[in-house]
């Protein structure tokens, strides 16, 4: 029997960069999937990245994860979000070609020194003194590794409604794991039930491209990796439509029939991507929702219809498909659905994402609530360096909010839990305006190369542009000029009289690079890349000058951190409420703890006494 | 410590007499000091100062300590200002302070905690503490209560919504591109921003003019119907203040009564009675009861005898036997006929009052003051950036954040789910 440091179950977004990272930092891996042809499989819209998600991807990719170059080896159409509404909430996204990304992930894992895939399917997890350490397979056959990470999607306990008809299953077409989710209630780990739901597919030919709008992509697209120069791909169009009131009619007269509405779905789903049941039903004054055609690939002839996924039985869903312009000969080749599943309670994780209840076993992906490929892949990654870190004996890596979008997500999950699908907003990140697509690398990649998760390539080219940043940093700081100086030049900007660096100059709001690179020659030769990153460091400078005090006491409490043994009931002080509410929470770090509803400063106060009262022998030894 | 902000706060809690004790904790101390147009007195001695304001008007004449770092409570440097307890000194130092950059009013239990930061305390101190930090923040959130109840809570509930509104509006075409949004949604921003702006303008005017933010202290008459709780307070204010019948259900309204108690301003609260009802005016007098009484200072409770009181008593709490004439004056008993324990309630009352800070109704104002400061300055720099760059949303979005924290304690927490679920029930999302 073979044994691996880590099993990693299932091959989903979350999967692939769970065991690529862990694979990365030297780890010999198990990813174990139903079928080894489903690895980076795209089962919803065929796009990566957009707003917040962007964010991820370049998160992702800037420890050195294989998201963002999977995307550019199959964009086929690349737009940047929000190009007008300042740098810092710009997304990139790209529109993929469904089997070109599925076949550079599995070139990816295949190509991975240190990755077995193995096919079959994850029944049970083998439990040593209450350690998870291996899993056991439907043939019966055991699995064995020192970690166990689990992204299982939505298979556990999947069904999969369309209209009356309702049937066991993961994704259409596969079988849910039933088994499994019954040992994760054995484990009695707290689980809830969520449902999301996907469009119909429709065949490019039978629509008539003639009389909807089309639109392209960007001129100068902006690449989801740091290491990509242009697309790999020949770049399409996709279509946009419209429904009308007679589609609402149509779905209006037989909701009845919509498993959402008929009663046969208790979870719940996510607000931000309604079916178009919930749409009309909860906007009634709406005449019409826009939906656009995506092609699913280059060579493919499926269209995926965004905005009308739906839950209503397959002939309902022909006759309101065809009610659309353009549509009226639509053919459709698989029907849309509705899938209801298990997830856990990611309050029951540490931020590793290792299960407070279970040492070995980590969780990762849509199993946790969230929702999108993009949350699901960022997720995969730290459950992957994580129990890599554990493996190698060394402390767990957790993220700041202050640091980057996945810092945000994984402290919302395991602080808040979920309550509807979780996705990211960019509006969730408070600190945002540092946290840039464009500055992921920058605030991320050194940490990848200190953990041993960025490879030499990537490491190589960071370090040149880090260089090529710091060098036109300087320049800018270096040099300075008057506002009378300016004027000459033509640069309006008040006349003040004072003296300041370009850099400070660079920050007024309707000053660019080109401006004040006429005072200073050498900044001419940087490349334009690094001009438009100094451009917005400088942009948002002043503003996170403000924000250094918040940054500041936001790390100093999660850098307190508290240990998952602490026995509250002896902290004395301490109302009997809070000493249950945090039993219960097992807050790891006092950034947390300061977050549980009712939490006094006078409480917060008594635990930092405690937590200094058992740190004290340890300082004593330290010190000389 | 540099990344910190210098934080004060009075560290006494007198009546309108004795001395005042301001604290200054944190790097910009000595600059304080400067501001003040004090010299700083050698390390651990008094010294008398004479303390004056930017424009070197004399604020008062005080004792002044200076505790370097690491010989002081904190660990930080530290300033202690003995001053004369007065109001209107204290209010207007601590305006002074508020309007220095870099300084800010301190938080309950942060002196404390920076000085446990620091290993400047044990143990043992930290668990005596621990209550008085409670107090502090029971004291404020009674005060924030008490000012939410009134004029400025329900302006502060519209502040509430506009902004969240504003930021709903800024944050959906931000995180929703390609939706079925407002092309522009500028304008209904701009039109929030400037009634909230003005509405925030009157306010201000008003706190300094008027005083429209109670400093006294609000003592709660409780007690079942008819158990006599306005013929007390009628005894107590000595005229007919609330009307008064042997019906039970007579006082439906909160009625007031104003008290100059040797110097402490007292408000009585005659309240409804507290019984099971069917009549929903008297229903509403009753839960209009329960919330004022709640953020009462001080509560008396009035039960009958041989009964069980209508509402449990909560620690501190007065309870007394209510128509002691009937059942010839017993100990712990009042009646408001013939006025017997009338006296000793009052010296109850008084003794109870003054132990608490009168003057966190100060430090209430200046910390509402100040939030509104603030607030109005970031909402008129987001209202700027509006109008000249259209294509800053992601500061503008920055602006109007930084306003809603600065009014948190007015108009409580916006998080992140609260625009969130303005956003989505607003705009149909998703594609």
């Amino acid at each position: 029997m073979k044994h691996f440091d880590i099993i990693v179950v299932g091959g989903g977004h979350a999967g692939c960069e769970a065991a690529h990272a862990a694979a990365r930092m030297g780890c010999r891996v198990a990813l174990i999937t139903l079928k080894a042809k489903g690895i980076g499989a795209l089962s919803c819209n065929p796009a990566i990245g957009g707003l917040g998600k962007g964010h991820l991807v370049r998160e992702i990719d800037a420890l050195d994860g294989f998201m963002g170059r999977a995307a550019d080896m199959a964009g086929i159409q690349y737009r940047l979000l929000n190009r007008s509404k300042g740098p810092a909430v710009q997304g990139p996204r790209a529109q993929v070609d469904r089997a070109a990304y599925r076949h550079a992930m599995r070139t990816a894992i295949a190509h991975s020194t240190g990755i077995d895939v193995i096919e079959g399917e994850v029944v049970d997890l083998v439990i040593k003194q209450s350690t998870a350490c291996g899993v056991l397979l439907a043939d019966d056959s055991r699995i064995l590794s020192e970690v166990v990470i689990l992204t299982t999607g939505t298979f556990l306990r999947g069904v999969v409604h369309m209209g009356d008809i309702a049937h066991s299953g993961g994704r259409i077409g596969e079988n849910a794991s039933v088994r499994l989710a019954e040992r994760m209630e054995a484990m009695e780990m707290p689980m809830g039930r969520l449902k999301t739901g996907t469009p119909p597919r429709l065949d490019r030919n039978s629509i008539n491209w003639d009389i909807v709008d089309m639109q392209a992509g960007d001129d100068a697209p902006a690449m989801l990796s740091f290491l990509s120069a242009q697309p790999a791909l020949p770049q399409v169009c996709c279509g946009i439509t419209a429904t009308n009131e007679k589609t609402h009619d149509i779905i209006r007269r037989n909701l009845a029939r919509s498993a959402m509405y008929s009663g046969q779905i208790q979870g719940v789903g996510p607000r931000y991507c309604p079916s178009i049941e919930d749409k009309i039903t909860r906007f009634a004054d709406k005449t019409a929702h826009q939906v656009f055609l995506e092609p699913e690939g280059l060579r493919s002839t499926t269209i995926y219809p965004n905005g009308i996924s739906t839950s209503m039985p397959a002939d309902v869903q022909t006759t309101y498909v065809r009610s659309i312009r353009g549509l009226e000969k639509a053919q459709l080749l698989q029907p849309g659905y509705a899938i209801e599943y298990d997830y856990i309670d990611p309050r029951s994780l540490r931020s590793t994402l290792e299960t407070k209840n279970m040492p070995g076993l980590f969780l990762a992906g849509q199993i946790n609530g969230t929702t999108g490929y993009e949350e699901a892949a960022a997720q995969g990654l730290m459950a992957g360096m994580n129990a890599a870190l554990g493996r190698q004996g060394k402390e767990p890596q957790n993220f700041s909010r202050a640091e980057s979008y996945i810092g945000v997500m994984i402290d919302d999950l395991v602080t808040r839990g979920v309550c509807e699908p979780y996705r990211m907003f960019s509006s969730r990140a408070e600190f945002r305006l540092s946290l840039r697509a464009d500055n992921a690398d920058q605030r991320l990649t050194p940490l990848g190369i200190a953990l041993g998760l960025v490879g030499p390539d990537r490491r190589q080219k960071f370090e040149q542009k880090a260089q090529a940043l710091a060098c036109g940093r300087s320049l800018l700081d270096q040099k300075t000029t008057t506002p009378r100086e300016l004027a000459s030049a033509g640069i309006k900007v008040a006349q003040d009289g004072a003296r300041r660096t370009l850099f400070q100059i660079m920050a007024f709001p309707n000053i660019c690079f080109a401006d004040v690179a006429q005072f200073e020659p050498r900044l001419d030769a940087l490349p334009l890349e690094i001009q438009r990153q100094l451009e917005n460091d400088a942009r948002y400078a002043n503003y996170l000058e403000r924000q250094k005090h918040d940054v500041a006491a936001l790390r100093r409490n999660e850098a307190q951190e508290i240990p998952m043994s602490l026995d509250y009931s002896a902290i004395a002080g301490l109302s009997n409420e809070l000493k249950t509410k945090l039993s219960k929470a097992r807050p790891q770090n006092l950034a947390q703890a300061e977050k549980i509803d009712g939490m006094t400063p006078a409480a917060l106060m008594l635990l930092m006494v405690k937590l200094r009262q058992n740190q004290a022998p340890a300082k004593k030894e330290a010190s000389p | 410590m540099s990344d910190r902000d210098t934080i004060f706060a009075l560290a006494t809690a007198p009546g309108k007499a004795g001395v005042a004790v301001l604290r200054i904790s944190g790097c910009q101390v000595k600059r304080v000091a400067k501001n003040l147009s004090i010299s700083l007195p050698a390390p651990r001695y008094a010294a008398t100062r004479a303390l004056k304001d930017r424009d070197q008007a004399l604020l008062d004449r005080g004792l002044v300590l200076f505790f370097p770092a690491g010989n002081s409570f904190t660990g930080e440097d530290v300033l202690e200002l003995h001053m004369h307890g007065s109001m209107a000194v204290v209010r207007a130092l601590l305006r002074e302070l508020s309007d220095m950059a870099g300084l800010r009013l301190a938080r309950a239990g942060e002196f404390t905690r920076r000085a446990l930061e620091n290993d400047r305390l044990d143990v043992a101190r930290v668990e005596g503490l621990a209550d008085l930090i409670d107090a502090e923040t029971e004291a404020q959130r009674r005060q924030a209560m008490r000012i939410l109840s009134g004029d400025l809570g329900k302006i502060s509930q519209t502040w509430r919504e506009d902004l969240t509104r504003a930021a709903s509006l800024i944050e959906a075409s931000i995180d929703f591109v390609d939706e079925d949004l407002p092309t522009d949604v500028r304008p209904e921003v701009l039109s929030l921003l400037d009634g909230t702006l003005q509405s925030l303008a009157r306010e201000m005017m008003g706190i300094s003019a008027a005083q429209r933010i109670r400093s006294g202290f609000e003592v709660a008459i409780l007690g079942a119907p008819n158990v006599g709780k306005s013929t007390v307070l009628n005894a107590l204010a000595g005229r007919p203040a609330a009307i008064t019948s042997a019906y039970a259900g007579t006082t439906r309204d909160v009625i007031e009564v104003q008290m100059d108690l040797d110097g402490l301003l007292v408000c009585f609260l005659d309240t409804a009675g507290l019984r099971e009802t069917s009549d929903p005016v008297e229903q509403m007098g009753i839960e209009q009861t329960l919330k004022r009484a709640e953020a009462a200072d001080l509560r008396v409770v009035l039960t009958e005898a041989g009964t069980r009181p209508a509402l449990a008593p909560r620690c501190g709490d007065i309870v007394l036997t209510a128509k002691a004439d009937l059942h010839g004056n017993p100990k712990q008993s009042i009646s408001g006929k013939t006025g017997f324990g009338l006296a000793p309630l009052l010296e109850q009352i008084k003794k109870e009052l003054s132990q608490r800070a009168s003057i966190a109704g100060v430090a209430t104002q200046q910390r509402h003051r100040t939030a509104m400061t603030q607030a109005q300055s970031s909402l008129h720099e987001a209202k700027t950036l509006l109008n000249s760059a259209p294509d800053r949303y992601d500061i503008i979005a920055e602006e109007i954040h930084c306003a809603i924290r600065a009014l948190d304690s007015l108009i409580g927490r916006v998080d992140t789910e609260t625009i969130l679920d303005e956003i989505f029930s607003r705009f149909c999302i998703g594609k």
